[in-house]
C-alpha cells in the first residue's frame, strides 16, 4: 500500500508529459509553438524527462533513479521559467489580449499556454516524487544521512519557490500583491548597501545588545533567586504570567525613554528576552535528580560546587531552550520597536516606509534578509547547544 | 505511620501567595520611586517656569500627578483605566442592554478598543488552532511531509512575521480586503506554530505498544486517530493553545499598528505615542495584559474541565 501511495505521482506525470507533447508550450511573436518547434534543446529535455518518468513509475528506490528524477525536475523547471513570459510583459500582453477579447485578464493568461502549465506540473510532480523518496531513504553512513536531512527540506523549499514564481508570473499576479522570487532576488542584488546598513543597525546593534543584556540578566536573577527559596517561589508565577503578556507593547514607552536610536530597541529586546530566560533557568536548576544532589552532599560539596558541577550542566538544555526562543523574540522586538520612531535606517524602518511607497519588492528583500539572519541566529544557537549538551538523550543517535 | 511521611504544608508565611504578594509590593515600591526620578527633570522645568520652590513632599507628590509623565505612577494608570472604562459605563443611560451597547460603541472608552482587539485575537486564534491541528495531522500521517515540511514550519517562525504585518495589511487593503481578516491572519500566523509543534508531539505520544494493540484490532488509521492519537494529544493541545492565544493577542495588537490608529489597543498605543499621551499608552498596555491573563486563564479552565472529564487528572 505504501509503495503505491509513494508512487501516485507516476500516472499524472505521464499525463502531463503527453499534454506537453500535444499542446503548444510557448508563444513566439504571438503564435503558439509546439514542442517539436523548439529545436535541439527541447529534444534533450524530453529525453531527460523520459528517463525521469521511467524512474518515477518504478517502485524500487535506486540512487540512479533519484538522480534521473532530480535532473528531470531541474530541466523541466528551468525550461518552464525560460518560456514563462516576464512579469511586466505578461501583464501588458495579457491586458491587451483580454481587452481585445473582452475577457478577464486571468482567463486570458491561462488559455494561452496550456503546454507550459503541463511542463510546470511535471517538474513539480517529479520534485515531489524525489522528496518522498529521499524522505524514506537512509544514508549509508552518518554524513550521508546528515546531507539527506538537509537535502529534503532544501528541495521542498526550492519547489515552493518554483511554484511561487510560476503562479506569480503565469497568472500575472499584480506586482504589489506578490512579486515573483526572481524580482526579489534582483532587488536584493541591486540594493546590497542599504540592506547591509539596515542589518547593521537592527541586528548587530539592537538585537545583539538587547539579547545579551536580557539573557544575561535573566540568568543572573535566576541564580540569585535560586539561593533564596521564598524569592523563587514568588518569582516563578510572576515570570510565567509576564511571559504570556504582550510585552511588545512597551516599545513606544522605551522609545520615549531611550530615544530614537538603537538603544531603545535594545531595551525592548532586553525586556522581552529577560522573562523566558528567568523562567527556564529556574526550571532547569531543579532538573537534576534528588539522587544526584544527595551524591553532591555526600561529597560535602558547597553550594557553588554543586551549582557548577551538577545543577548548571543539568540546566543547560533549559537554558538553551530559552536562548532559542529568545533568538526569534529578539528579532521581532527590534523590528517592531522601529515602527515607533527610528533614525532613517533599520529593517523595521525600511519595511514600514517602503510599504507606504508600495515598493513591495524592497519589503520582500528586507524580509528575506531578516529571515536569513533569524534562521542563522537560531542555527548558531542550535549548533552551540549540540556542542555543549552532546550528552543529552535527544542528541544521541538511537 | 503514613502521616509521618506526608509532606508538611508550608506555613502561611512561607506560602506562594505571600511570596508573590511580597514581590508585587516590592515592584510597586520600586515603581513609585522610579516615577519620582524619571519625572524629576520635567517637574524641575515646570517649577522653574511657574517660579515655584516646592518642599520635598510637594515635589514628590507633583511628580506622581503630572499629566504626561515619563513614567506614570500606578495610581494614575488605575485612575485613567477607571475613567475610560467604569466611568463611561456608568454615564450611559437606558436599559441594561442599551447601556452595554453604548459602552461598547464609545470610541473614547477602552471597552470599544478591547472588543476590537479581542475579536481579531479570537478569530486568529481559531484559524491558527485549526491550521495547526491540520498541519500536525498531515505531518504525522504523511512521512515525506515530516522530513520536508517540518523544517520549514520551524524556520517560518524565524521570519519576523510581525515585520511583515504592515505589508499584509496594506497589500490586502489595496485588493479591497479590510477589517478583521488581515489582522486575524497575522494572529493566525503567530498562533499556528505552537499548536503544530505541540500536536505533532501529542499525536506521536501514544506508546508503540498501544499502536500495536490498535493494529491487532485491525483498526484503520482513521480509527487509530480518533480513538488513540487524538485523545492522547489533548493535554499537549491545551498547553499549546495557552501559548497560542497569548501569541495571537500580540499579533492582533501589532496588526493594528499600521491601520493608522483607528481602533483597537494597538491603535491606542500608537496614538498615545504620537501625542505623548503616556497615561493612555500605559492604560492600553495594562488592558492588553489583563486580556492576555484572562484569555490564558479561560483556556486553562477549559483544560481542567476536559482533563477531569477524560479521567486524566492526577
Amino acid at each position: 500500500m505504501s509503495a503505491t501511495l509513494r508512487n501516485w505521482q507516476g500516472f499524472p506525470a505521464i499525463l502531463a508529459f503527453v499534454t506537453l507533447l500535444v499542446l503548444p508550450v510557448a508563444l513566439v511573436d504571438g503564435l503558439p509553438v509546439f514542442v517539436a518547434g523548439l529545436g535541439v534543446e527541447m529534444i534533450l529535455v524530453l529525453l531527460l524527462l523520459l528517463f525521469a518518468l521511467f524512474a518515477a513509475t518504478r517502485t524500487d528506490a535506486a540512487p540512479a533513479g533519484d538522480l534521473a528524477l532530480a535532473v528531470g525536475a531541474l530541466a523541466a523547471a528551468a525550461l518552464t521559467i525560460r518560456y514563462l513570459p516576464g512579469a511586466e510583459l505578461a501583464m501588458t500582453e495579457a491586458a491587451r489580449s483580454a481587452a481585445a477579447a473582452g475577457r478577464s485578464t486571468m482567463l486570458a493568461r491561462i488559455a494561452i499556454v496550456p503546454g507550459l502549465w503541463a511542463l510546470a506540473l511535471l517538474a513539480w510532480l517529479l520534485a515531489w516524487q524525489l522528496v518522498s523518496r529521499l524522505a524514506v531513504a537512509r544514508g549509508p553512513n552518518s554524513s550521508a544521512h546528515f546531507l539527506l536531512g538537509i537535502a529534503v527540506p532544501l528541495i521542498f523549499g526550492l519547489s515552493l519557490l518554483f511554484l511561487w514564481e510560476i503562479l506569480a508570473r503565469g497568472f500575472g499576479v499584480p506586482f504589489v500583491l506578490l512579486p515573483p522570487p526572481s524580482a526579489i532576488g534582483a532587488k536584493i542584488a541591486a540594493s546590497l548597501p542599504i540592506l547591509l546598513a539596515d542589518f547593521r543597525q537592527t541586528f548587530l546593534k539592537a538585537v545583539l545588545a538587547g539579547y545579551a543584556i536580557g539573557c544575561l540578566s535573566g540568568f543572573l536573577v535566576a541564580l540569585a533567586a535560586d539561593r533564596v527559596a521564598s524569592l523563587k517561589r514568588g518569582l516563578l508565577p510572576i515570570g510565567n504570567l509576564v511571559s504570556a503578556l504582550p510585552i511588545i507593547g512597551i516599545a513606544p514607552i522605551m522609545v520615549m525613554w531611550f530615544g530614537f536610536d538603537w538603544q531603545s530597541k535594545a531595551a525592548v529586546v532586553a525586556v522581552m528576552t529577560f522573562f523566558p530566560m528567568l523562567v527556564n533557568t529556574l526550571a532547569g536548576l531543579t532538573a537534576s535528580d534528588a539522587m544526584q544532589r544527595d551524591l553532591m552532599q555526600t561529597y560535602a560539596a558547597t553550594h557553588r560546587q554543586a551549582l557548577f558541577k551538577l545543577r548548571l550542566p543539568a540546566a543547560l538544555p533549559f537554558i538553551f531552550n530559552a536562548l532559542k526562543i529568545n533568538s526569534t523574540l529578539a528579532m521581532i522586538g527590534a523590528i517592531v520597536a522601529e515602527f515607533f520612531g527610528t533614525p532613517v535606517v533599520g529593517m523595521g524602518f525600511r519595511i514600514s516606509t517602503e510599504v507606504g511607497r508600495l515598493n513591495i519588492d524592497m519589503v520582500w528583500a528586507e524580509i528575506a534578509v531578516a529571515a536569513l539572519a533569524g534562521s542563522l541566529f537560531y542555527g548558531i544557537v542550535t549548533l552551540i547547544e549540540r556542542l555543549a549538551t552532546f550528552w543529552h538523550p535527544s542528541f544521541r543517535q538511537s | 505511620m503514613a502521616a509521618a511521611y506526608a509532606v508538611p504544608r508550608p506555613s502561611f508565611l512561607a506560602s506562594r501567595f505571600v511570596a508573590v504578594s511580597a514581590i508585587l509590593l516590592v515592584i510597586l515600591a520600586v515603581w513609585y520611586v522610579g516615577a519620582i526620578f524619571l519625572n524629576t527633570n520635567a517637574q524641575n522645568l515646570f517649577d522653574a517656569r511657574d517660579g515655584r520652590t516646592p518642599t520635598l513632599r510637594q515635589f514628590i507628590e507633583s511628580t506622581w500627578s503630572q499629566s504626561k509623565p515619563r513614567l506614570p505612577a500606578p495610581h494614575q494608570i488605575a485612575i485613567e483605566l477607571w475613567n475610560t472604562t467604569g466611568e463611561i459605563a456608568l454615564a450611559t443611560k437606558g436599559t441594561f442592554v442599551e447601556r452595554v451597547q453604548k459602552t461598547l460603541a464609545n470610541r473614547q472608552g477602552l471597552f470599544y478598543h478591547t472588543s476590537v482587539t479581542l475579536s481579531s485575537t479570537l478569530l486568529g486564534f481559531a484559524m491558527g488552532t485549526l491550521l495547526g491541528i491540520g498541519l500536525a495531522v498531515l505531518v504525522v500521517h504523511v512521512a515525506s511531509l515530516d522530513k520536508s515540511l517540518m523544517p520549514w514550519i520551524v524556520s517560518s517562525q524565524t521570519v519576523p512575521i510581525l515585520a511583515i504585518a504592515p505589508m499584509i495589511i496594506v497589500v490586502l487593503a489595496a485588493v479591497g480586503i479590510t477589517g478583521l481578516l488581515p489582522k486575524a491572519l497575522i494572529s493566525t500566523y503567530l498562533s499556528f506554530f505552537p499548536v503544530t509543534v505541540g500536536m505533532v508531539k501529542g499525536l506521536r505520544s501514544p506508546e508503540p505498544i498501544h499502536l500495536d494493540l490498535m493494529r491487532t484490532y485491525n483498526a484503520g488509521s482513521a480509527q487509530i486517530f480518533s480513538k488513540l492519537r487524538w485523545p492522547a494529544s489533548l493535554p499537549f493541545l491545551f498547553v499549546s493553545m495557552k501559548v497560542a492565544i497569548a501569541a495571537s493577542l500580540v499579533g492582533a495588537i501589532v496588526g493594528e499598528l499600521p491601520t493608522g490608529a483607528v481602533a483597537g489597543l494597538g491603535a491606542r498605543l500608537l496614538g498615545g505615542s504620537y501625542y505623548g499621551l503616556t497615561l493612555q499608552m500605559w492604560a492600553a498596555l495594562v488592558a492588553a495584559s489583563l486580556m492576555a491573563g484572562i484569555l490564558v486563564a479561560i483556556v486553562g479552565f477549559i483544560e481542567r474541565r476536559v482533563v477531569r472529564r477524560m479521567g486524566l487528572a492526577r
